[in-house]
């Protein structure tokens, strides 16, 4: 070994006391049952009813998260190359900010928001409207994630359509593009790697926040990520919490083989 | 019917309060090749991009066929670009490239397979549509951006340094390309670009930019031959600026002698700049001259040397077919045509630019 590869030993170090050692831990869980022997049991027991729910929820949510935020990421990335914003030193710093701040306090912050008698349904009175029960719904706790990965996917988009030259958004329009043209011709299909990155860091983490979904849902929708919590920390199987664990990684992965494979020329240099 | 095809009238731009055009005024003729010359960061990509609609001036308007168009998006104008930098759609081959204008124009498929075609040729890339831009060299890619802009089939198309990145050789080659492709499409030019050789080979007609100021407009012939001050002098080409005094008309003093020429209507004893090109000076025996000056330098060139001779504080630049043995003292003389009397300039604005 080489003196300079030396100074990864710490990552090393710390890849193999906090990642290696634990997953080799939780294949070997997943594999056995109470009595140390053999089994597939923990592995096949997602498809059970009541695991497969959590998982199809899980997904389902975890879709749509991923495609607000990409709703909401694109126009405005957009808007900022407009304003000339790109390149300025602040610009990523106000997207970061939000992260900057613990997320449980950030979602506290959501909570009291939403409330019942939180200061949305306040202005919604304000404005005459009825006051909407957001409070422990589906939605507050998809509002909540949503808040949570948004500016992933703000940055990955904006990293990639920071690369796209000004001068061939001027050649398209030059060749008669108008800005919906400019966008979907040019702009979407050149920020393909940061779209694809940032579906992966929204739709992954989305699948499994269960401490979201314990603030904002109030315990009242389980996803995969809470099934797999309470194995741990409640029922204390962690023959069944490893087994669910693993099958999710192997989904996780899957997805994510399946997201770069659809774009083999710069997909996967950029999402690992 | 007057075949004016673009007019900008009084154009004026400024940046961050910097003045970049100065109330600009041009014509251009249909069909015609013009050519923006001028230094770097003298304001000829401002006004292309004026023209091409990707600024909008701060004063003045751009009439296209006798319509104003200034307002108008560069999605709506018959004018096409091509850039510097080439900008080809990355993720899209060269077909697809070539096609993108037309696709929004909505052209049968057939029409735009035979344009392709048509236009692969005319750039000397026939079998190149499928590739994709990363894999062609820099020339190759500048010729695809050509050809996406010429299919389709602009009345105007401004080309902003097209050949900038290019070395030499290809440089000059692409330049006989581009007069060619010129002739056979019929589609008025409008070039920018610094290199003044560039703009004498290929321009019907040079216009010569200082400080967004139009500072001379004309053939290349006339242009180089009569400049009509003292920084088109200098720019184009290489030239002795030397500052002289009118005696009367036909009658100029330089370094204290007096030389004929064939300038009039100079106030009397105006100060003046005297522009003369190393080629037309001559050199001869000592004493037989206008003037007397000892060689300095001599470096053969190919087809010529550059001599240079220094008399008293001013060094002289010749081009001769005959050597001059450094350290020797020689003759110098010219003959009156070749002597080009120019006012002071009045602003700063037509200040010479010295030796960059
Ligand atoms: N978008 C812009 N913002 C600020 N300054 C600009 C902009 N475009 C050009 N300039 C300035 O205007 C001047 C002229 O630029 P340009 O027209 O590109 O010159 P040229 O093409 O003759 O080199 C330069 O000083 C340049 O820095
Ligand atoms: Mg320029």
């Amino acid at each position: 070994m080489n003196k300079r590869s030396l100074w990864s030993g710490p990552y090393i170090l710390w890849m193999i006391g906090f990642t290696v050692i634990p997953f080799c831990m939780i294949l070997h869980y997943a594999l056995t049952d109470r009595d140390g022997a053999f089994t597939f049991r923990n592995l096949l027991a997602m498809f059970e009813p009541v695991h497969l729910k959590a998982m199809t929820v899980s997904v389902e949510v975890a879709f749509f998260c991923t495609v607000i935020c990409i709703l909401l990421a694109y126009p405005l990335v957009i808007a900022m190359k407009r304003l000339g914003l790109f390149g300025k030193s602040y610009t990523i710093l106000v997207l970061i900010l939000p992260m900057w701040i613990n997320f449980i306090l950030r979602l506290l912050a959501l909570q009291m928001i939403l409330s019942n008698n939180g200061v949305l349904n306040h202005i919604f009175s304000i404005l005459g409207l009825p006051p909407h029960e957001l409070a422990n719904t589906r939605t507050a706790m998809m509002i909540g994630i949503v808040y949570d990965y948004l500016p992933y996917m703000i940055v990955s988009i904006y990293n990639s359509v920071a690369d796209i030259d000004d001068d061939i958004i001027e050649a398209a329009r030059d060749l008669g593009a108008g800005s919906l043209t400019v966008f979907f011709r040019i702009i979407l299909p050149l920020s393909v790697p940061g779209l694809l990155s940032g579906i992966v860091m929204v739709f992954v983490p989305s699948m499994t926040s269960f401490v979201t979904a314990n603030i904002m849902a109030g315990g009242k929708i389980q996803l995969i990520g809470n099934i797999i919590e309470q194995e741990f920390i409640t029922t204390m199987d962690w023959h069944l919490g490893s087994g669910l664990s693993v099958i999710l990684m192997i989904f996780v992965l899957l997805s994510m083989a399946f997201t770069s494979r659809n774009d083999p020329d710069y997909g996967m240099s950029k999402i690992w | 019917m007057s075949d004016v095809i673009l007019r900008l009238d009084g154009i004026s731009k400024s940046f961050d309060g910097k003045q970049v055009i100065n109330r600009l005024d041009l014509e251009i003729k249909k069909n015609e090749f013009v050519t923006l010359l001028g230094p770097s960061g003298c304001g000829k990509s401002t006004t292309l991009r004026i023209i091409g609609g990707f600024e909008k001036p701060d004063e003045g308007c751009v009439i296209f066929e006798g319509k104003d168009i200034t307002a108008l998006p560069p999605d709506k104008r018959h004018i096409n670009t091509v850039f510097q930098k080439y900008s080809l759609f990355p993720h899209m081959n060269v077909e697809d490239n070539i096609a993108f204008g037309l696709k929004l124009k909505k052209k049968s498929r057939s029409y735009i397979k035979d344009k392709i075609e048509y236009a692969l040729g005319l750039v000397n890339m026939d079998g190149y549509g499928k590739r994709m831009p990363m894999s062609l060299s820099g020339g190759q890619q500048q010729r695809v951006a050509i050809a996406r802009a010429i299919v389709n089939e602009p009345q105007i198309l401004l080309l902003d340094e097209p050949l900038g990145a290019l070395d030499l050789k290809l440089r000059q080659k692409m330049q006989l390309e581009l007069i060619k492709i010129k002739k056979e499409v019929g589609i008025t030019f409008v070039y920018v670009t610094h290199d003044q050789e560039e703009a004498l080979t290929m321009s019907d007609r040079i216009i010569v930019m200082n400080k967004g100021i139009i500072q001379q407009m004309g053939s290349s012939k006339s242009i180089y031959d009569e400049p009509q001050n003292a920084f088109v002098a200098d720019f184009i080409g290489e030239s002795n600026i030397i500052d002289g005094i009118m005696k009367r008309d036909c009658l100029v003093n330089i370094q204290g002698v007096d030389f004929e020429c064939v300038d009039v209507g100079f106030g009397k004893l105006e100060p003046v700049d005297v522009v003369i090109r190393p080629e037309d000076l001559t050199i001869v025996k000592r004493g037989e001259g206008y003037l007397d000056g000892t060689v300095i330098s001599e470096v053969f060139k190919g087809a010529f040397y550059e001599i240079v001779v220094k008399v008293s504080d001013y060094e002289w630049l010749i081009q001769s077919v005959n050597p001059a043995a450094v350290g020797s003292i020689v003759g110098l003389t010219i003959i009156p045509d070749n002597i080009q009397i120019m006012h002071k300039p009045i602003s700063e604005d037509a200040e010479v630019i010295k030796d960059e």
